[in-house]
């Protein structure tokens, strides 16, 4: 774990407002993914599904740091930044449906949500393959002046590839503003982490390219704010990647096709006992900000929004059959 | 006009595109001090600097990767990967990427980008470093591939690719470089998806691309003394495809021989073979041929090499075959 005590909420400088508006976030990826889960049993959903249960703190904390005029790139687990960013979850739905009001109209699926209009740039389903991209998008960033910061988010198993080590050379070389985010939650698909890497702490094999590397808890979404907040303030001011291992765990199986024989029940209740939504609301209760009327009214609201998400999704159109043949090229 | 070489015609085509539009820029390896691998790149980092001329750790994979990233970031990249071999390391960023993001997402960005690399053999580099994999690439919906034979080709399709808002493979030929050719100065545009007549005659349509257009030139001009007029094609794109240009040849010929440098197996003459009997299978008075590279790992013994890649013989030979199938 991070070491460090949980974040006083009352020393986080947080309006109630954004406080509140943290759990509406972490409580409305929780009951996207518990619906998103469910439809998929249904057969409403196909294809890969990768819940993000769990990790909600790393997403909500991180992404806040950020500049409306920043971008996220991330892996595919991607529906937790996706809402964090902002992503309309109506059109996010419809994207799992297949829908043509989904945020890729229907051909990208849960692996692949992007909106260029918050600067959401994917979702990207080969692993650590996006690390490069974010590179790119760095140099576009700096070359352009467009002051930029390139969150990039990706897994432990991410970590183990050539492109790590390639992108991280290449982004100090090149002082990208780049903050790598490793959401390290022990597992890759099946393999345990220490079983996959032969360094433990993902944040040591950043730290060779001797940029700045830290461990954050992933379950404290007041940590997570924190660390982001100074790691992109770095890469603003000029100062290159910046690197993040969130401590993490995910809840559910690898995808909706995993049986999970490789850990333990007992460890899956062990991290539930620090699931980043109850240790949040408590800390806001002990506090004193958060009131039973509060936290009533965030369930109602984040409930409706899913609700109407899959009303959305369920009345919108396939995409049309033109959709095959049209749009693989800009200049056809 | 004047007479340039290859490089040259590339690095005009480079200069230009610069000096246009401050958004295309170029990395890759050893483009800066080394002047790239093949001195394309040579004076470019010293006259435009550093901020958009600079090198890459051979590292194909981030060269690639960050070409679609700073594409998408607004930029028009042009990296350069030395050779097609090592663009293998970079095929997931070119394949699973570059090719995808604009029907992936939806439409909502395209990736305008250039990766160049050579291709080829015939220099005695062996098995890793001769290869033309030219089809692989051009297999994939959502890349395009240029593969320009000439000076003047070279240029065009270059400054084409660059103001192309798609990914564009541009592959250049190893033992072209030194080899000259007119060239118009300042603006000259070859379409993408584009071929060209570069020879008329009215036996046979030899279709071919790349070194092999030379290769069929020298065989038509050869034939030509012996009073058979070969028309050759020159594909100069492989995907887009502009088989209309073939089919127009083929319609006239009535016979057609495909000439590459790439594997015979799964490869470009059979694609075309496979187009002009679907599209044109009444104008022909002879089955569609192919010579194509031997199916070999390129060796390094100069002789072995040799039998290993077309030459005009070859062609020469494989058009008197296809003309006494029928007569002309």
């Amino acid at each position: 774990m991070g070491g460090k005590a949980a974040t006083k909420v009352g020393q986080s400088g947080l309006d109630k407002k954004t406080l509140l508006d943290f759990l509406h976030q972490m409580l409305l990826i929780r009951k996207f993914e518990d619906k998103a889960g469910e439809l998929y049993a249904r057969g409403k959903v196909a294809g890969f599904l990768h819940l993000y249960n769990g990790e909600e703190a790393v997403a909500v904390g991180a992404v806040s740091a950020l500049e409306p005029h920043d971008l996220v790139i991330t892996h595919y687990r991607d529906h937790g930044h996706a809402i964090a960013r902002g992503l309309d979850v109506k059109r996010l739905m419809a994207e799992l449906f297949g829908k043509a009001t989904g945020v890729a109209k229907g051909h990208g699926g849960s692996m692949h949500f992007f909106d260029a209009s918050l600067g959401f740039y994917g979702g990207w389903a080969i692993v650590g393959g996006h690390l490069p991209l974010a590179v790119g998008l760095g140099l576009a960033s700096n070359y352009l002046r467009k002051n930029q910061v390139i969150l990039c988010i990706f897994g432990d198993g991410g970590t183990n590839i050539g492109y790590f080590y390639e992108s991280l050379n290449v982004a100090k070389l090149w002082n990208v503003p780049v903050v790598f985010l490793c959401e390290n939650n022990l597992y890759g698909m099946g393999t345990a982490h220490h079983r996959a890497s032969a360094i433990r702490e993902v944040y040591r094999k950043a730290a060779v390219f001797d940029m700045p590397a830290e461990r954050v808890d992933g379950m404290d979404v007041l940590a997570m704010r924190e660390a982001t907040v100074k790691a992109v303030a770095h890469a603003r001011g000029g100062g290159g990647p910046y690197f993040l291992e969130a401590m993490t765990y995910r809840f559910r199986g690898h995808s909706m096709a995993d049986p999970i024989l490789y850990r333990d029940k007992s460890e899956v209740e062990e991290w539930k006992q620090r699931d980043p939504i109850i240790l949040f609301q408590q800390r806001l209760r002990e506090e004193g900000v958060l009131t039973p009327q509060d936290l009533e009214q965030l369930e109602r609201e984040t409930d409706e929004l899913v609700a109407e998400a899959v009303k959305f999704a369920e009345e919108s159109p396939e995409p049309p059959l033109s959709d095959l043949y049209e749009g693989i090229y800009a200049n056809p | 006009m004047p007479m340039i070489t290859y490089r040259e015609a590339l690095h005009h085509a480079l200069r230009e595109e610069m000096t246009r539009d401050e958004r295309v820029l170029i990395f890759g390896e050893d483009v800066v001090a080394y002047g790239g691998a093949y001195g394309v790149t040579s004076g470019l980092a010293k006259d435009f600097g550093e901020k958009r001329v600079f090198d890459a750790p051979i590292a194909e994979g981030v060269i690639a990767g960050a070409a679609v990233g700073a594409a998408m970031g607004g930029l028009r990249p042009v990296a350069e990967l030395m050779t097609i071999n090592f663009a293998l390391l970079a095929a997931d960023q070119i394949i699973n990427h570059a090719a995808k993001v604009m029907h992936m997402f939806g439409g909502q960005m395209s990736v305008p980008l250039v990766i160049r690399a050579v291709g080829g053999g015939g220099a005695q580099l062996a098995s890793t470093h001769s290869q033309s994999l030219e089809p692989m690439f051009a297999h994939v919906p959502g890349l395009k591939v240029a593969t320009p034979a000439t000076p003047a080709d070279g240029k065009g399709l270059l400054k084409s690719a660059i103001r192309d808002d798609d990914p564009v493979l541009f592959i250049e030929h190893a033992l072209l470089y030194r080899v000259r050719g007119e060239v118009p100065e300042g603006e000259h545009l070859v379409p993408l998806g584009k071929a060209e007549v570069k020879r008329e005659g009215k036996d046979i349509t030899l279709v071919a691309y790349s070194r092999m257009t030379l290769v069929a030139l020298e065989a038509a001009d050869r034939l030509s003394q012996e009073g058979i007029e070969v028309e050759v094609v020159d594909l100069r794109s492989l995907r887009p495809l502009d088989m209309e240009t073939v089919l127009a040849s083929v319609r006239k010929t009535n016979r057609a021989l495909a000439v590459e440098e790439a594997w015979r197996s799964y490869g470009i003459g059979a694609e075309i073979a496979s187009r002009i009997q679907e599209e044109a299978f009444d104008y022909l008075d002879a089955p569609v041929r192919r010579v194509s590279g031997v199916e070999v790992p390129l060796p390094y013994a100069k002789n072995l090499e040799q039998a290993a890649i077309p030459d005009a013989q070859r062609v020469m030979k494989a058009v008197k075959e296809l003309l006494a199938r029928t007569g002309v």
